[in-house]
């Protein structure tokens, strides 16, 4: 079975279509993500799956019920952390833990086991209000509080947006144990790079999904050839480049350019015969490897030119 | 049952933590029941007068005698002519200017009639109004005095006798008001402001996940309120009874049960207010214009219904304030018992529970 299955879910605000023909399933104890930029409909399709909104069309069952007729039994058994982190700042870490754990009906000795790692990391701040902790810490205790009843899926919903990256790969590391712990986890996110985690990702763009895979067979489609490339002023670089006229794609991508080519195979020479007349005279070029944003990038774009 | 526990538990540490929340349920009630009780009274105390005596005799003497110690006023100077009177007036300290024509005893022995003429600073109409009542209704006392000895003919004069509040103290009128008035503000204003917070903050996300019912989670919002509304009213009661002598000629038990209906007729308007608005400045909005200004305005608290255009009339029936002043007048100050106040309560009664069934229809299980 299923731990979420979806088919053909509609959902419009007024005359914006928020999400349009959305079909996937998550199985049992996989990292299922959902990567878009903002407005893409990921929170809107997580507050149908956690009840909070009735879709205008399609099918959803979570954990094998219905969202709109079941909503009581979903309720029970989903932890769910909102895009706001949903604490109460005038409450301390531990009021906030002990008020979730006690309207879902436990305690935080209960379910303590589950929550053990994360939480010892905001313990020594307990009796500090939510107001006042940083991103990070906000982040772990609203993992907390959607944990502490012990759920058997987690929705996050962009758990990662506003925090420093080092928190964001401790995060990435704490979703990882509690997969272990056979607790299925449906998040979504801004980050692309974060797309790798996941065992399966969805890519949403304005409430359609372009792609369903796991981020290796993603990368596996991807066929073309991708140059790196470097220089003394990489603004210029990626002006110059964009004006080339054999040029597909360019993207900046960390230290190097990402450039890829209207040809199958890019000419190197010709390359460095253009960047070397345009000034660019001490310029790097490599192949690398496709990362998961440069399909996600040209997904992204190949549905553009369909539009 | 834990649940709700838990759900009071976290209501009553939002309201102590918040100082404004705190400044609003106790502060409040205080400073505006000292307020009206001292500061805005309408109430004369030694108001300044002057007397432009052209008769100088007997009577002249004990009427101006008797208006001076009366303590509504104290004399400001002694005119000496009619074109005395514009420049008095002008230096816009005196009040009042009384007038007695010559020859004032001998015409009032003679013929029966004599004349007294008052003349107020009308700039401020409701205190030259309440000048002339306080000194026309001595004069009319020195004469019955008159008319007793047997020294003058009888004429009609009328008696007026003020019942419930024979001296006509402001403060008997503001206690019942107010109360109407803070009991809305700390019920409704901070109930809608509560649940809408949690609805900005994004916790209401999660408690509509969590397995809390809606109706807990409203009940659990309001308690904390109705506790505290009730601590207001036995505070204001207090204020009122040792600070300002307000008598209570009623029941006790009678005016607390109807003040706890009121605080609830107001809970279930604060909820209702807080289903239809999404953030706290909506509600905020809503309960401060649409029910702060018309409690105030429109319950006859400071201005008379029966004196306002029809259709204001007709409108103050919708206002729950004006059947609450109603009762609570009734039993503090004639000693209504439940058999004349019925009706109010029944109103009151029907207004709750239409706000209640309406809050029932909106209320939101989800976010839309």
């Amino acid at each position: 079975m299923h731990i979420v299955e979806v088919s053909g879910i509609h959902k419009s605000y007024k005359s914006t279509k928020a999400l349009d023909d959305i079909s996937f399933d998550v199985n049992y104890g996989e990292i299922f993500g959902f990567i878009g930029p903002d407005g893409a409909g990921k929170t809107t399709l997580f507050r149908i799956l956690t009840t909070l909104l009735i879709p205008d069309k399609g099918n959803a069952l979570v954990l094998g019920n219905d969202v709109v007729k079941d909503y009581k039994k979903i309720r029970k058994r989903v932890g769910y952390m909102a895009g706001r982190f949903s604490l109460y700042q005038d409450l301390t870490v531990e009021e906030n833990l002990k008020f979730y754990a006690t309207i879902f009906g436990t305690t935080i000795e209960e379910n303590y086991d589950l929550i053990k790692e994360i939480y010892v990391q905001i313990e020594p701040f307990k009796k500090r209000r939510a107001g006042k902790l940083s991103g990070g810490m906000k982040q772990k205790l609203a993992l907390c509080c959607a944990l502490i009843h012990k759920p058997d899926l987690l929705i996050l919903d962009e758990p990662t947006t506003g925090v420093d990256p080092v928190s964001r790969n401790e995060f990435w590391d704490m979703l990882m144990n509690l997969k272990e712990q056979g607790i299925t986890i449906l998040v979504s996110t801004p980050y692309m790079n974060e797309a790798a985690l996941c065992d399966r990702v969805a890519l949403i763009q304005n409430g359609k999904t372009l792609s369903i895979d796991t981020p290796e067979n993603i990368i596996n489609r991807y066929t073309k050839i991708i140059l790196g490339v470097r220089s003394d002023n990489m603004y210029d670089l990626l002006l110059k480049l964009q004006k080339y006229k054999y040029t597909h794609s360019v993207q900046p991508f960390g230290e190097y350019l990402h450039y890829t080519d209207k040809r199958e195979k890019p000419n190197l020479e010709e390359l460095k015969d253009y960047l070397n007349k345009n000034g660019h005279t001490s310029s790097e070029i490599i192949t690398t490897p496709p990362d998961i944003e440069d399909c996600f990038m040209e997904l992204m774009e190949e549905k553009e030119h369909v539009n | 049952m834990k649940r709700f526990k838990g759900f009071l538990i976290k209501e009553f540490h939002h309201i102590f933590r918040d100082k404004r929340s705190l400044l609003i349920l106790f502060g409040i009630p205080i400073v505006q029941i000292l307020l009206f009780g001292y500061a805005i009274t309408n109430e004369l105390k030694d108001g300044k007068i002057a007397i432009l005596d052209q008769s100088k005799d007997e009577i002249t003497q004990e009427i101006s005698n008797k208006i001076l110690s009366s303590g509504y006023f104290m004399l400001y100077e002694d005119l000496e002519s009619q074109n005395d009177i514009e420049s008095a007036f002008q230096r816009g300290i005196i009040k009042e200017v009384i007038i007695f024509e010559p020859e004032f005893s001998e015409k009032l022995f003679r013929d029966g009639k004599a004349s007294v003429q008052l003349l107020a600073d009308a700039s401020d109409p409701n205190l030259a109004n309440m000048i002339i009542g306080y000194t026309s209704s001595i004069i009319q006392n020195y004469q019955q005095g008159l008319i007793k000895s047997g020294s003058v003919q009888p004429v009609i004069t009328t008696e007026v006798k003020m019942i419930y509040n024979p001296e006509l103290k402001g403060v008997y009128m503001f206690v019942p008001g107010l109360m109407s008035v803070i009991l809305l503000l700390v019920s409704a204003l901070m109930t809608s402001i509560s649940i809408t917070r949690e609805k900005e903050m994004g916790t209401m996300e999660v408690l509509l996940v969590s397995p809390l019912k809606p109706v807990q989670i409203v009940v659990g919002k309001v308690i904390p309120y109705f506790l505290l509304a009730f601590v207001d009213t036995c505070m204001i009661l207090l204020l009122a009874r040792f600070v300002f002598d307000v008598p209570l000629t009623g029941s006790l038990l009678l005016l607390i049960l109807e003040s706890i209906l009121y605080i609830i007729t107001a809970l279930s308007l604060g909820i209702l207010f807080s289903t239809i608005s999404n953030n706290q400045q909506t509600a905020m909005m809503l309960s401060l214009s649409g029910l702060m200004l018309p409690t105030i305005l429109l319950s006859g608290f400071i201005f008379p219904i029966d004196n306002m255009p029809y259709i204001l009339q007709l409108f103050s029936n919708f206002i729950p304030a004006k059947w609450f002043v109603i009762i609570v007048k009734g039993i503090m100050l004639k000693g209504n018992n439940f058999f004349y106040i019925w009706k109010e309560t029944l109103i009151l009664v029907g207004m709750t529970i239409f706000f209640l069934l309406l809050t029932i229809k909106k209320f939101k299980i989800r976010l839309q």
